[in-house]
């Protein structure tokens, strides 16, 4: 990279290394974790350890034996769809009247809206578990407590405030005279959101889909207060598998789950160029 | 196309008056400027014009038809926006078409209509192209070009030209002018250039502070200004603050004794257009002449401008055109000034409006 000499190091090459250096050792510390396990979930031997006695398939064989893992696997991804699709409906109009119009109280709903991100997963589930069952006795001829529609409400929750802040961010740089001029050329409100606002906003969209997506299908804490007896979704289903075994049938379906979400990302990249929105 | 009439047009914002009692005809085919310093109500004036804002009072009338309370997607007026506006998810066919598309043309009658607006702007050939690709220069003529394609009642054009560099800027003026002529469009543009408003225009409208101050020809406004903020704006004036003594003399206040046309006593500015004085020998015969010094020599090419000091506190500048013959004064050195009575333009002093410029 530098033809520069040891002698003449400059403080330049030098903050570059520096930088490198550190970028480099940040992203092996991200993917170590992640090769890891999936060079993990390879190996023959029940009991991980170095170096592997052999590679085997066998262990994403027995994902499909387990029938925990899939139902896990159904119903997260039920739950999820259902939360990301109800997230967007309500974070999109939410973020357009937060990014487009002054109203008294407008900060304060776009920090509540916000505030699922920070708060802790832990305490988003003993709160919404304590209110289910406050609700339940309210309504004591519906089921709430546990029900599936209990479990999808908390995970719009988590979806909501991707939606809102990937939203809002696109729509900050969006120049309101090319709306102008759709309604100057003869589009009613109506038609020019559809036709011009929408589609302009739309990489946010489809970011905040995504986005929500993961969160509320990679969801362990909350999930865990809310789920019904007798369900359980892919995380529950993995943490309860670690009770009692570490074989790599865990790892395997980590791949799974990180294969899942990757082929997500690019695909989504295809049509948004996700660098953008983030 | 189409008349268009203003008629006592004004709005307020709050307490605010951004535009006040606005009255305009412009006629069918006529280019019209509306010419102000930013914050004037020109922009808000031409955003009536298009219906993005309700006047809180008067009338918009276009093509005969009332259109005060119309929103803008049922006026048919074109317009042209400072950013360009340009949908960027679309192409540029797709940009030209939208405003016929949502005229519910089908698209055998839509197509023939892009092409020839494409053609006028010349970017045929650029049809599948996305906004991004384009030059700025493409981006405004796109934008022309899908005003003109739903054959507007009037074309409204708010600064168009000032995202684009100087060097474009004079020919793209050049252009659009040449094209509403053949096009005989009636069209209402809004700068803060003078000079593009002096070449654009039939007729230009002079605002400030949300009030017209003088509509007229080029000519009219330069020879014949209304008040001391046209004199100013509209090319350049040497004011000279003072007061009419008696009909015929003015005095400024730095004690100078000018000789004047006419005038009722009281306080006053005259305004006098530089390229009128003269220095030197050729001053000897004038009756306004006094002896100064010069201060300052700017070279600008075609002209030369000499700044004079005639007395503590008037100072003037004299544009010399660069002839051969012209010998440059140096600073420093005593001169005379001079300039015949009938150029030195008298405003009365509005006690209730002062420093207007």
């Amino acid at each position: 990279m530098s033809d520069a000499g040891p002698l003449t190091i400059d403080g330049r090459t030098l903050g570059r290394w520096a930088f490198n250096g550190v970028a480099g050792g940040a992203l092996v510390f991200v993917l170590l974790p992640l090769v890891f396990v999936t060079w993990l979930s390879f190996f023959q031997q029940e009991i991980p350890s170095f170096p592997p006695e052999g590679y085997s398939l066998k262990w994403f064989k027995a994902i499909w034996s387990n029938p925990k893992f899939v139902t896990g696997f159904v119903l997260s991804l039920q739950v999820a769809v259902f939360a990301m699709f109800a997230g967007l409906v309500l974070g999109v109009p939410a973020a357009l009247c937060i990014a487009r119009f002054r109203f008294p109280g407008r900060e304060w709903l776009n920090s509540l809206l916000l505030l699922p991100l920070v708060v802790p997963g832990i305490v988003l589930g003993t709160s919404l578990y304590v209110f289910h069952v406050e609700l339940q006795i309210v309504f004591d001829d519906v089921v709430i407590l546990g029900s599936i529609a209990a479990l999808i409400a908390g995970h719009i929750l988590l979806v909501v405030p991707w939606c809102v802040r990937l939203v809002t961010a696109s729509l900050a740089g969006f120049d309101r005279s090319v709306e102008e001029a759709a309604l100057n050329l003869g589009a009613t409100p109506t038609r020019a959101f559809f036709r011009v606002t929408l589609p302009i906003i739309r990489p946010g969209i489809v970011a905040a889909a995504l986005f929500g997506f993961v969160v509320s299908f990679g969801n362990l804490e909350m999930t865990l207060f809310l789920v019904g007896a007798g369900r359980t979704t892919l995380p529950i289903a993995i943490l309860q598998y670690l009770e009692w075994k570490i074989d790599p049938t865990i790892a395997a379906v980590s791949v799974l789950q990180i294969s899942l979400i990757a082929a997500a990302m690019i695909v989504t990249d295809r049509f948004v160029k996700l660098s953008r929105v983030v | 196309m189409a008349r268009l009439e203003l008629s006592h047009l004004s709005k307020h914002f709050g307490p605010t008056v951004a535009v006040r009692d606005v009255t305009l005809d412009v006629g069918d085919g006529e280019f019209i400027v509306l010419l102000g310093p930013s914050g004037c109500g020109k922009t808000t004036t031409l955003r009536m014009i298009a219906g993005f804002v309700a006047p809180t009072t008067g009338r918009v009338r276009l093509g005969g038809r009332e259109v005060t309370t119309l929103p803008p997607w049922q006026r048919n007026a074109g317009m042209v926006f400072q950013s360009y506006a340009l949908f960027p998810h679309l192409t540029v066919a797709q940009n030209v078409a939208f405003g016929l598309e949502m005229r519910k043309l089908t698209p055998t009658d839509i197509r023939p209509r892009v092409t020839e607006a494409l053609r006028m702007v010349r970017l045929a050939g650029y049809e599948e192209r996305l906004p991004r690709e384009l030059s700025g220069g493409q981006q405004q003529r796109v934008a022309l070009a899908r005003a003109l394609a739903i054959h507007p009642d009037v074309l409204l054009l708010d600064e168009p030209l000032s995202n684009l560099d100087a060097k474009l800027r004079e020919t793209v003026r050049v252009e659009i002018r040449e094209l509403q002529r053949q096009l005989g469009i009636t069209t209402v543009m809004v700068t803060h250039d003078q000079e593009e408003a002096l070449i654009m225009a039939d007729r230009l409208v002079v605002m400030s502070e949300g009030e017209v101050r003088q509509v007229g020809t080029q000519r009219e406004l330069y020879e014949r200004p209304a008040d001391r903020f046209v004199a100013g704006f509209v090319g350049r004036s040497n004011i000279l603050p003072g007061k009419v003594v008696q009909s015929g003399r003015f005095e400024t206040d730095g004690g100078l004794a000018l000789a004047c046309a006419g005038g009722a006593p009281g306080p006053a500015v005259m305004a006098v257009r530089p390229e009128r004085l003269v220095l030197g020998g050729p001053a000897a015969h004038l009756p306004n002449r006094f002896a100064g010094t010069v201060e300052l020599v700017s070279y600008l090419g075609a002209n030369i401008d000499v700044h004079v000091r005639v007395s503590p506190a008037d100072r003037v500048v004299v544009s010399q055109p660069n002839r051969a013959d012209v010998q440059l004064p140096e600073v420093g050195v005593g001169i005379e000034v001079g300039w015949p009575i009938e150029a030195g333009v008298l405003f009365a002093e509005d006690a209730a409006r002062p420093g207007t410029d």
